[in-house]
């Protein structure tokens, strides 16, 4: 049984939850912003086991001579199917640059020209090699040397494996969130008068994913819970090259790098997408940007369901695949850029990329949506703020570029630690009887949970229902009656997990527990997600209907924002900023010669 | 046909509980299974209460690492081909406390590496000048690289004969992330870090034993990076020692 003595609650001024590469950028700019402030990271793993820690690729900034500002913040909002935020894709541009050298300054081995400088690399829908990487591991390089850049800031005290149950709410402010400390089963307040969400995203709601077992949405389906709208959910990314079976990510830098994907022919089938056409691989100007196997994930995923249905796949024990080739590139210059990919392709594939070819197939990898944001990361809650995956400010819109991601992490995670700073000391923490409540009300769902009679149904029982349901009715394709039974089905299983009983009465690191409470929070997510593709009837990026297969901007120029209710979300629309890039066509694949009008402000 | 299974005994302990023990537990023997798999199996069908870290399944966040039959390794990074027919015995990895059946406490590791100021330190005052990256060639960024690859699994210190008896020993993983900030051309705090190495109880006694490096599944050769750090600090540090008037910045 858990303990539920009546401990002093921990105060901060600053909490994040959270300690993958937002949260740490966050904290550390909380720190550098006023070194009086106290601040608690509360994370349910040791921050560096974080899922920051497997990006492999890279990360996106303007860094060399033949790069401009324009052309990043085009291939943003071309590659986001017009549905980023324009004036957040700006700010994120912008500021990409310094936080990247930021890193460099603090530590991270980028790998680097022969002058010292740097290095780039190109990478999906980019139309100018501007990823920088280390190696094929720049996640867990970032990771690495913001944690242990972290631990010169005396101020930051780290509650590493408290999984975080609720937030706290008074005076309609967040004032903390209630956390059980895994080693003891203490179920405790942490105060503070600002919070910054940075829990990720939360793949785990699908059965076939990059994601690790941590990534199960929490930070989101919380903020929810306290009313919070979630943003976009409905859009969720497919990268196209994961390893069949464990959707382990094989890095979208082995096609920067050169690499082609090619389809039970022997072709290279992207040619028949309106991807561009193909060069030989022997042509310099192989890989080309914007074109054939660079084109954006949305439409890599999708061709591969194309040419599943034309029967042009490999069938497999774990579904079909097409193949990724990389040999041409030679060991010297795999084991040079890509040696993870050599390495988790010997280890989980049992071949060798060198020789052999890889197996391949869509697997979901990332959501665009999230806890809706401005451009602090503050919001709708006062003193709650978000960044990261489990945040929508919105910078991905209706699809992410490649290596785009981290730098967001550390663009935005700075900005909401700044902004979270400044206001934290603004106010103090309400003593008022509405915070016990709240912990209360933590304590004895958690109590009930444990206390049900044992032989009811099993976790795994109602999280793979769960995942099946989604990927039968919110894939890669969707339509009213896929996505119909689907928020059917998860109505069930919100029932279901009422009836389910746990074999683990233990206080002490009961993860059945924690399972538990991660598992109610995915339901609630599964659902924001489900209605807000159910209600979105166009196609539209990562979001594609096929009862809806054309872009509606008359419509769905507009964010879905999904609020909790007793019953099913309830769906509004917010406008999208638009500030210099209206509308326009998506088009990859363009000659050469066409590249400098691709990139302009329109 | 009867599916084929093998046998796992699992170290199992619950502070609050019971007594420390082993309990047998038969799976499914899959050819393409981890070890990890077959834990999971048993954690979502059988048995709820085993408990264990885990996360990203690809051998890179570090959580995973156990005893299988008593060697300090990832779970998800060993497959049960290798271990057929078993039984394969599960335990939480060596040196350390056990916090709960197969989940030990690392407190003592995070703050030894907090010891050995794994950051880049300045003196001079261009940290936050973010308009231009310091520049390291590829040449110099090779001289640490295989020591900054250390994914804090544990390994190297469940199979470290020293850590097991020095306590205060800041053990492979610290040290090596320590020569790995030594090394890096941009950092100018090797001072600070070899008087944390070199007063340390235990590094003296590390020989070239280098049960570290055989057991560190990302080749970081913390042992290679201890016995450089040695070579190449000693002598250095005795001289500040001895000489601390002379500017060796």
């Amino acid at each position: 049984m858990p303990k539920i003595d009546r401990v002093e609650e921990i105060r901060h001024d600053v909490i994040i939850i959270g300690g993958g590469g937002a949260g740490l950028r966050a904290a550390i700019a909380v720190a550098e912003t006023n070194p009086d402030l106290s601040i608690g990271l509360v994370s349910k793993v040791y921050p560096m086991r974080s899922h920051t820690v497997v990006a492999e690729g890279g990360m996106a900034a303007v860094a060399k001579p033949n790069d401009a500002r324009e052309f990043h913040i085009y291939d943003t909002i071309s590659g986001s199917d017009w549905l980023a935020d324009q004036d957040a894709v700006e700010y994120f541009v912008d500021e990409a640059p310094r936080e990247l050298i930021q890193l460099e300054h603090w530590g991270c081995p980028w790998n680097r020209e022969d002058s010292g400088q740097v290095a780039v690399r190109p990478f999906g829908g980019m139309q100018i090699e501007r990823t920088w990487y280390a190696a094929d591991k720049t996640g867990f390089h970032v990771l690495h040397t913001l944690f242990q850049t972290s631990l010169r800031f005396q101020q930051i005290t780290r509650h590493d494996e408290w999984f975080a149950t609720a937030l706290l709410t008074a005076d309609g402010r967040c004032q903390g969130c209630v956390a059980i400390e895994l080693r003891t089963g203490e179920i405790r307040a942490i105060r503070a008068n600002a919070v910054i969400m940075c829990t990720g995203g939360g793949g785990r709601i699908f059965p076939f994913t990059t994601n690790g077992a941590i990534k199960t949405g929490d930070g989101m389906a919380l903020a929810y819970r306290a009313g919070v709208p979630l943003k976009d959910m409905e859009f969720v990314q497919y990268h196209p090259t994961g390893l069949p079976g464990t959707g382990i990510l094989i890095t979208e830098a082995s096609r920067g790098e050169g690499g082609i994907l090619l389809n039970n022919q022997g072709r290279r089938y992207l040619e028949n997408y309106d991807l561009g056409s193909p060069l030989s691989l022997t042509d310099p100007k192989h890989p080309q940007n914007r074109t054939m196997e660079l084109g954006p994930r949305d439409r890599l995923s999708q061709a591969f369901m194309h040419e599943q249905a034309a029967g042009h796949t490999f069938k497999g024990p774990y579904g079909d695949y097409v193949h990724l080739d990389v040999r041409h590139l030679g060991e010297r210059h795999i084991d040079a850029r890509i040696p993870f990919v050599r390495e988790l392709a010997k280890n989980y594939a049992g071949i060798d990329p060198v020789k052999d070819l890889i197996p391949v197939r869509p697997v979901v990898h990332y959501m665009m949506g999230g806890i809706d944001t401005d451009l602090d990361g503050a919001t709708a809650l006062p003193g709650l703020y978000a960044a990261g995956e489990c945040a929508c400010v919105s910078i991905n819109g209706a699809n992410r570029l490649g290596s785009n991601s981290l730098t967001e992490l550390v663009v935005f995670g700075a900005r909401a630690g700044r902004h979270a700073a400044t206001v934290a000391q603004k106010h103090s923490l309400s003593d008022t009887p509405e915070i016990n409540h709240q912990l209360e009300e933590s304590r004895s769902r958690i109590s009930d949970l444990q206390n049900r009679p044992k032989g009811g149904e099993r976790l795994a029982d109602v999280r793979d229902a769960l995942t099946t349901a989604m990927e039968a009715g919110a894939g890669i394709f969707r339509d009213e009656t896929s996505l119909a039974a689907c928020c059917d089905t998860l109505r069930d299983l919100r029932k279901q997990m009422s009836h389910v009983s746990l074999d683990d009465t233990s206080s002490v690191y009961n993860t059945e527990l924690t399972t538990a409470l991660e598992l109610e929070g995915m339901i609630d997510i599964a659902e924001a997600l489900a209605h807000s593709a159910r209600h979105r009837t166009e196609s539209r990026g990562s979001h594609q209907r096929t009862d809806y297969v054309t872009r509606d901007d008359d419509h769905f120029l507009k964010h879905s924002l999904a609020f909790r209710t007793d019953s099913d979300p309830r769906i509004e629309y917010a406008d999208v900023a638009i500030t210099h890039w209206p509308p326009g066509k998506r088009t990859y694949g363009a000659k050469p010669d066409q590249k400098e009008n691709d990139g302009g402000n329109q | 046909m009867k599916e084929t299974t093998i046998q796992l005994d699992i170290y199992r302990y619950r502070p609050d509980w019971d007594a420390p023990g082993y309990q047998t537990y038969e799976v499914p023997y899959r050819d393409d299974w981890v070890v990890l798999d077959a834990l999971n199996y048993v954690k979502e069908k059988i048995d709820g209460s085993l408990s264990y870290r885990w996360s990203c399944r690809m051998g890179v966040c570090g959580s995973c690492g156990m005893q299988v039959n008593g060697e300090p390794t990832l779970t998800c990074a060993t497959f049960l081909t290798d271990l057929y027919p078993g039984p394969v015995k599960v335990e939480p990895l060596n040196n350390f406390p056990v916090e709960r059946d197969l989940v030990v406490d690392l407190t003592s590791f995070l703050e030894k590496l907090d010891h050995v100021s794994p950051y880049i330190v300045r003196k001079e005052d261009d940290e936050n000048d973010l308009t231009s990256e310091y520049s390291q060639t590829p040449a110099e960024l090779e001289r640490y690289k295989q020591f900054s690859m250390c994914i804090n699994c544990m390994l190297c210190y469940a199979a470290c004969p020293v850590v097991g008896r020095v306590d205060e020993f800041l053990g492979p993983a610290a040290l090596a992330l320590a020569q790995r900030y030594n090394l890096d051309s941009r950092d100018q705090g090797k001072n600070q870090r070899q008087d944390v190495m070199f007063q340390n109880e235990g590094i003296w006694e590390c020989t070239f034993v280098g049960e570290c490096s055989t057991v560190c599944p990302k080749h970081v050769d913390p042992a290679g990076a201890i016995q450089q750090a040695k070579l190449e600090g000693a002598v250095d540090y005795y001289k500040r020692l001895l000489t601390p008037w002379v500017d060796r910045s």
